[in-house]
């Protein structure tokens, strides 16, 4: 392969986190990647070293480097791991840039592009029309992470897709919900899942901290994290978002950024500055600043003083949780776990591998749908099995998938956001 | 040497899907925790003992390596298809195939992973002691081509002391059994210890029976801390002495508290020189005797502290500190090698003075730490491979850490095994004699010079 010809410069930026792997293996025990495909390409050891024959000159950032570096969640389970604290998942994005800017094939807009093109992709198209209703795709804008998403191009008619909300979350109430003075001022960065889908985390989220007294600032201008982008190596669409994200959120004095979304949440708190940061050294300061007041809304809502006790009984619930990748790697377990067991009424049985990954993985879930889906059977089983009939999480693309598993075992538990939960007995 | 004819045969053996001959596939089957790396001609994933069995059969009659592999996790290289060839994982064999709760028995197949079995006999209250680092990720093939170890092994014996019988695809492809299921058993040569630690040199490893245990009731924690290594080592030997087997007795010396503290923040005394982890297990009121008595025992041998886990979460927050050494050590230089070698207990203090002297002599950093209880120290010689000469002298180090152990009547390997990183110094511990007997019965089991060649004696 000739170096000079290839578009490594994303790689390059990566260089030294991968002289950091000394493949010892221990990734093997954790990547939800190589639990699906048991083949060694597909593990975080793996894919650094490809990674850096690439490098080296010895392999094209061709077709074989396309497929291998599509089988990783970017959970981060790796990361958490790892003795050397080599960031494979970053690795990976810049594997996954450097494939884009070689081929230019998988940017955002090409994705939807080719949906449209491609036959199989319009038969989805169809299928997802008559579900979702026509307005859908006129109501998430091109920008929007569920734009790569939902045109999924080897989905089958299995996949159970949640429906899209009548009036998007942000359009529901004014930019600036005034609380009490002297009581902290949040940023609530809302993300297209809770947006467009999952409108009742946001209200949840609302009526929680407006019951501490905090003013909610909701940036009307906000717009997706980018993540399903950069997780298609489209960092230039990655930098737009963030840019105007961070003019949204600069905007307001604010004591928080809060998220109720993991994968939002990981995005802002780790990969805006660790990626976006590091290729675009000019935001890297903004980044940053932005990163250290990103906080989860459970994180927030604990350190705030929430007591679930007290806010009156509700209904008896037997419920179970499951860790989001994307809190569990910036270690939030503890607080969601504190919060819901304190709630009257509900009683938490925890689920064997509460911790494991639920097979999602943005993009993954789009190529390589059924592994993603054989990674969640393990999920499935274990939420069955807890007895539950309700599991809580931390992350809307989480509920999506777990929703998805569970439907598809004929089971009725509900999935619920922690914080559905935790404002149920809020609002009576 | 191997072409796509061959591929097609092996593809018919194990199926299309289980081969793999991409220039990718390759390069992630090409290197271990060595970071050496070497190309192979081909990747196989057999399913079955016939399948690895006409594989062999094959290699025999086209005359290509095979190179078995587990997890890839090996510290000396042995999965390494140096010289070309084919390498055979394991990963698809992955089968607990029973587990005997009347006889204290299982029965597994080499690609599970060793934390997964130990979870799965757990379950029943039965116990597998071996415990290599490693145990999250590794193989239990792995473990007994290896005969791994790990900190419990002062107490219960490393892996060999658990597997009572195999079977095994010799390198010609015949199977056969060794050993069985009765803990007795005299009829022929001990071919099941011949196996274990073989590196993957004598045959394959395709069911393997382990004894099991009775989960212990209980475990007890103390971290002890020293003002001197000697009083850390005469505490190793002081408690042994007095009758009383801990299941672990781990050491760190003060460059690796060093590197702990100054990473991690453990806030260890100043005056600490030495540490020791201390576990004892079993019954509850035999181990709060134990561990009262060897308090009392290790005071005057200049114990600055001992920190004593009353629960399974304090135990958890002692053991970080010793699995914090590893992450640490980078600090230090970015590239170790990190040797095993075993002194008699009683020399533990001498064989760290005598490294600390080649430490001097050649001026690089040396670390150690390990599992004092059986004498087994890790040396990690630090170094930074980009700076010229630093790993010529590291060689030169290592060869005279080596010539340390031996000279203290100890070895030079006690859980890593030869396999490619070790073999030139072979000859410094066994005589042209041992080696030639060694040699004769790796040539009477394969005559073809077919399975994992080049390893473990010097070319
Ligand atoms: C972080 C880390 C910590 C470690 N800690 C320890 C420790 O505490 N104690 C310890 O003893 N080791 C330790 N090791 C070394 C290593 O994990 C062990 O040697 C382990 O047993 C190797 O298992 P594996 O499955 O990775 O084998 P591999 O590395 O794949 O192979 C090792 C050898 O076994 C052979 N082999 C594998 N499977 C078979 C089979 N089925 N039949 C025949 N031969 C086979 C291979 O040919 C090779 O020679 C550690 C390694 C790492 C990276
Ligand atoms: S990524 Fe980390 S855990 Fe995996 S092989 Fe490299 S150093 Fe080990
Ligand atoms: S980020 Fe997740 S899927 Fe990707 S290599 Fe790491 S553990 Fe595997």
């Amino acid at each position: 392969m000739d170096k000079k010809t290839q578009h490594t410069e994303a790689l390059k930026r990566v260089e030294q986190e991968l002289k950091k792997c000394v493949k010892c293996g221990a990734c093997r025990a954790n990547c939800p990647a190589f639990s699906a495909f048991q083949r060694e390409p597909a593990v975080a050891r793996g894919k650094v070293a490809l990674a850096q024959h690439i490098l080296k000159g010895d392999i094209g950032l061709d077709d074989q480097t396309y497929l291998n570096m599509s089988k990783c969640l970017l959970c981060g389970s790796c990361v958490e791991k790892c003795p050397n604290e080599v960031p494979t998942d970053e690795i990976v994005i810049a594997a996954r840039e450097a494939l884009a800017e070689q081929r230019g094939l998988t940017t955002f807009h090409q994705a939807v592009g080719r949906v449209i093109k491609n036959r199989r992709m319009m038969t989805f198209g169809a299928f997802a029309a008559s579900i979702l209703g026509p307005l859908f795709f006129r109501k998430v804008p091109q920008t929007s992470g569920l734009r790569l998403r939902f045109p999924l191009p080897f989905i089958g008619n299995t996949r159970h897709i949640p429906g899209i909300a009548r009036k998007p979350f942000l359009d529901r109430h004014p930019e600036v919900i005034p609380g009490e003075p002297g009581k902290p001022r949040i940023v609530f960065f809302v993300g297209c899942m809770t947006n467009f889908v999952y409108t009742e985390i946001g209200e949840a989220a609302l009526a929680l901290f407006r019951h501490l007294g905090c003013t909610v600032i909701i940036p009307k201008d906000q717009q997706c994290c980018g993540l399903p982008g950069m997780s298609g190596g489209d960092l230039q669409t990655v930098r737009e978002l963030a840019e105007r994200n961070l003019a949204a959120l600069e905007r307001h004095q604010a004591d928080y950024v809060m998220t109720a979304c993991a994968t939002c949440g990981g995005a802002l708190h780790k990969f805006y500055p660790a990626v976006v940061g590091r290729r675009n050294p000019e935001l890297a300061a903004r980044l940053k600043a932005i990163a250290e007041k990103t906080v989860d809304a459970a994180q927030l809502l604990q350190q705030l003083g929430l007591h679930p006790e007290e806010t009156g009984a509700g209904e008896a619930l037997r419920i179970t949780y499951h860790d989001p990748c994307h809190l569990r790697t910036r270690a939030i377990t503890r607080q969601p776990r504190e919060l819901l067991t304190a709630t009257p009424g509900v009683e938490l049985a925890e689920m064997e591998g509460a911790d494991r990954c639920c097979g999602l993985g943005g993009t993954f879930n789009v190529y390589h749908y059924g592994s993603s889906m054989a990674i969640n059977e393990a999920k499935s089983r274990a939420i069955m099995a807890s007895g539950a009939s309700v599991v809580a999480t931390g992350c809307p693309g989480c509920m999506m998938q777990l929703s998805d598993g569970l439907k598809q075992h004929g089971q009725k538990t509900r999935v619920m956001h922690t914080l559905e939960l935790l404002a149920r007995n809020l609002r009576r | 040497m191997i072409d796509a004819r061959i591929i097609d045969k092996l593809k018919e053996i194990v199926g299309p899907d289980n081969v793999a001959a991409e220039i990718q596939d390759l390069l992630c089957y090409g290197y271990d925790a060595t970071q050496m790396e070497f190309l192979p001609d081909a990747v196989v994933h057999p399913a079955d003992t016939a399948e690895v069995a006409a594989v062999m059969k094959l290699a025999n009659q086209e005359r290509f390596p095979v190179f078995p592999r587990g997890a890839g996790s090996g510290f000396s290289g042995g999965a390494l298809p140096k010289g070309g060839g084919i390498v055979l994982v394991t990963t698809r064999l992955n089968r607990i195939l029973r587990i005997d709760t009347e006889n204290l028995i299982a029965e597994v197949e080499p690609g599970v992973v060793t934390e997964q079995f130990q979870q799965e006999v757990e379950k029943l209250g039965l116990f597998y002691p071996p415990d290599p680092a490693s145990l999250k990720f590794s193989t239990l093939g792995g473990n007994v081509a290896e005969n791994a170890g790990g900190p419990r092994c002062v107490k219960y014996g490393v892996t060999r002391d658990f597997v009572m019988g195999l079977e095994v695809v010799l390198p010609t492809g015949e199977i056969i059994r060794t050993g069985g299921e009765t803990y007795k058993g005299v009829v022929g040569y001990d071919l099941t210890r011949l196996l274990c630690g073989s590196e993957g040199t004598l045959g394959v490893i395709t069911k393997i029976i382990f004894k099991l245990l009775p989960y212990p009731e209980a475990k007890k924690t103390m971290l002890t801390i020293f003002d001197s290594i000697d009083g850390a080592a005469k505490a190793v030997s002081t408690i042994i002495g007095n009758k009383i087997i801990p299941t672990t007795l781990e050491f760190m010396d003060h460059a690796t508290l060093k590197c702990v503290d100054r990473r991690f923040k453990m806030g260890l005394p100043e005056s600490a020189r030495a540490v020791l982890l201390i576990e004892v297990d079993g019954d509850r009121e035999l181990i709060e005797r134990q561990a009262a008595r060897i308090q009392e025992l290790v005071k005057p041998l200049g114990l600055v502290e001992c920190k004593v886990a009353k629960d399974a979460a304090e135990s958890e927050a002692l053991w970080k500190v010793r699995r914090l050494v590893s992450p640490s050590l980078r600090d230090v230089n970015p590239d170790k090698y990190n040797e095993d070698i075993v002194v008699p207990r009683s020399k533990v203090p001498d064989v760290i003075r005598r490294i600390e002297k080649i430490q001097q002599k050649y001026d690089i950093p040396i670390v150690n730490f390990g599992h004092a209880g059986d004498g087994n120290i890790h040396v990690n010689v630090m170094i930074d491979k980009e700076v010229a000469g630093q790993q010529e002298k590291a060689h030169e180090a290592i060869r005279e850490v080596f010539r340390a152990a031996l000279d203290l009547g100890g070895t030079m390997s006690g859980e890593h095994g030869v396999g490619l990183s070790k073999a030139p110094y072979i000859p410094l511990e066994l005589s042209p004699v041992q080696i030639a007997t060694m040699q004769a019965v790796k040539h009477a089991l394969d005559p073809n010079n077919i399975l994992n060649p080049g390893k473990m004696f010097p070319a």
